[in-house]
Formats: C-alpha cells, sequence, structure tokens
C-alpha cells in the first residue's frame, strides 16, 4: 500500500487529518508529522523524515502538506531520500488525505492516487 | 576570509540574531506568523554548538553545515530557505581555503537562485530577495569600479536596506504574508530584515 505522510504546523492538524482519513480507510499506512519536536508550531525535518520512514514501502509516499515551509522542508525530505518513491501531492490537505488513504486501502498504485489528487484540488464544495 | 574569520563571523551573526529576535518576531507578528526571530534565533543556536568541531574545514563545508543545521532545526520557512542559500554558497567554495570577494558574489548569486527555486519566488514579491538581489547588485558593482572590498560591502548594506524599505511599499504575493494582500503594504517584511542584518555582520569584519 502506498503510505502517506501528513505535514502540517500545527501538530493537532496533522494528527486530525489522520484520525479524519482512518475514518475511511482504517488501514491505509498514514503518518502525521506535525509541529516542532517540543510540540510548538512548525515543520521539522526530523519528524518528517521519521514519519516517511514509519509508512515507507516499495509502493512509495505520497505527501500531503499546509502551506510555507510544510512545503519547503517536505521537498528537503524527499531530497535527502533520492532513492526513495516520493512524490509531493499539490491538493488540500484535509480532503486530499481521505482521497489518497481510500486509494492506498484499495491497493491504487502512487500514480493513480495522485491522478485522483489533482481533482481534489478542482472539485468545488457547492 | 578563512575558517577561523568565517566562525567568527557566524558567531558573530548568532549573538546579533538572538539580540534582534524579539523585534524580527514582532515584524512577524504584524504580517507574518510571528515566529521569525524566535525560529533563526533557535537555529543559530544549534549552529554555535557546532562551530568547535569545524575548525579543520573549508570555509564551504562550514557553511554546508551551518546550512543543514538550520533546515533541521528552524522550524519555519526561514530554515529551508535559509538553509538552501548556506548550502549553496557552501558548495560554490568548495575546494578554496580562502574565500575573496569574487568568490563571494559567486556563492551569493548561487545562493539567490537557490532560495528563489526553494520558495518559488522572485524580486518583488515582499521576501529576503528584496534586500538579497539589490545588495549583490551594489557589492559587485562598487568591487569591479574600485576594488576595495569595505566600500563595495559598504553599498551592498547600503542598497539590502533600501531593500527592506521598499518592502514597506509593496504586497506580499508569496509567504504566510501574501494572506494579507494589499494589508500586508507599509510593513517590512522580515526575511529581508533578517538579510541585511546578516550582511552587515560580513561587511564589519571584512
Amino acid at each position: 500500500m502506498v503510505g502517506i505522510v501528513i505535514v502540517s504546523h500545527s501538530a493537532k492538524l496533522a494528527e486530525g487529518v489522520v484520525d479524519l482519513a482512518r475514518m475511511m480507510a482504517k488501514t491505509a499506512p498514514i503518518a502525521a508529522a506535525g509541529g516542532l519536536e517540543d510540540g510548538s508550531f512548525g515543520t521539522s525535518f526530523e519528524k518528517i523524515s521519521n514519519a516517511v520512514d514509519e509508512v515507507y514501502s516499495d509502493d512509495g509516499v505520497l505527501i500531503l502538506m499546509d502551506m510555507g515551509s510544510a512545503v519547503m522542508t517536505a521537498e528537503m525530505v524527499m531530497e535527502s531520500m533520492e532513492d526513495r518513491k516520493i512524490v509531493l501531492a499539490d491538493c488540500p490537505v484535509a480532503e486530499g488525505a481521505v482521497t489518497a488513504a481510500v486509494g492506498s486501502e484499495a491497493g491504487s498504485d502512487l500514480e493513480e492516487i495522485l491522478a485522483d489528487l489533482e481533482q481534489v484540488g478542482t472539485q468545488k464544495k457547492l | 576570509m578563512n575558517t577561523e574569520k568565517l566562525i567568527a563571523v557566524i558567531q558573530k551573526i548568532g549573538t546579533k540574531i538572538e539580540a534582534e529576535k524579539a523585534f524580527l518576531t514582532e515584524l512577524d507578528n504584524v504580517i507574518g506568523d510571528g515566529d521569525h526571530g524566535i525560529n533563526l534565533a533557535r537555529g543559530f543556536g544549534e549552529v554555535e554548538k557546532k562551530l568547535d568541531g569545524l575548525k579543520d574545514k573549508e570555509p564551504g563545508d562550514v557553511l554546508k553545515t551551518v546550512g543543514m543545521t538550520l533546515v533541521s532545526t528552524v522550524g519555519g520557512a526561514s530554515g529551508p530557505l535559509y538553509g538552501t542559500g548556506f548550502m549553496k554558497m557552501g558548495a560554490a567554495f568548495k575546494g578554496k581555503a580562502d574565500v575573496a570577494v569574487p568568490d563571494f558574489l559567486e556563492g551569493l548569486q548561487v545562493a539567490i537562485e537557490g532560495i528563489m527555486q526553494r520558495g518559488r519566488s522572485t524580486k518583488g514579491e515582499k521576501t529576503m530577495l528584496d534586500a538579497m538581489i539589490p545588495a549583490k547588485e551594489a557589492i559587485e558593482a562598487k568591487w569591479n569600479e574600485s576594488q576595495d572590498a569595505k566600500a563595495a560591502f559598504a553599498a551592498g548594506v547600503a542598497a539590502a536596506w533600501e531593500g527592506v524599505e521598499f518592502t514597506k511599499t509593496i504586497a506580499a504575493t508569496k509567504g504566510r504574508a501574501s494572506y494579507l494582500g494589499e494589508r500586508s503594504i507599509g510593513h517590512q517584511d522580515p526575511g529581508a530584515t533578517s538579510f541585511t542584518m546578516l550582511l552587515e555582520i560580513v561587511a564589519g569584519e571584512v
């Protein structure tokens, strides 16, 4: 199954998004990397690296992130693991996490989930 | 500038950032997420702990370690941005035991390019680049004209402060401040400010 990492400035937000995704897909490998080591707001290179390690398999890992340093730090983690299949997904975090988790649990591969995630950003709610 | 001098400069930068922590954070409180000074001070505090172990390294390797430490410990956008800048500059200095003004200019240029790429940003978006790019151009122009390092860096610092002033006149289109849009006008960019402080320290040591 494709692994999923949720990166946010907020530990609560990252964990909440993981919980939300698990409601739909209990067995999908999904890990939260929110906030800094001391619990304060920010994005941690180490937390993201550890989360990737936690859910990594040959099927690869998708990273979903909020804004700013979350994007840049996730990108640097990806660059530090050149030999691994890791992709950053450009999509809304909460809706994207649900889509990705459902896809992963259903056995979709990384490219298929990524194609689904591209639709997530364009879907209107109303 | 050799490794010994470079380490002394980095120590001074750390002291300066620690002293300006509250001011930089206050600037960021107004148009950002209020962590710029705190984050940079945490990063340079961790850098400080590593400097003793770097005395036998080349200047380029020192800067690489500084960059990697900032990436791992800052926690905000200034981590990947300054981190990328220091690492790129370090790579440009590879093999050099002493760094002269033309080397610094080359290093600053690749740092600017790395930061532009990392932040997907360019000049005029109310970021550190609005201080960095004019500073580099001013140092280069003055150096080419006079071959006087002190005068060149003084011109660079003046241009960087002008860049900081310029950031007050424009709306942010990158970073957290972009969420404020037009409401960010009138406030100076914290990243442009901290870069100018760093450059001032370097200028005082050439």
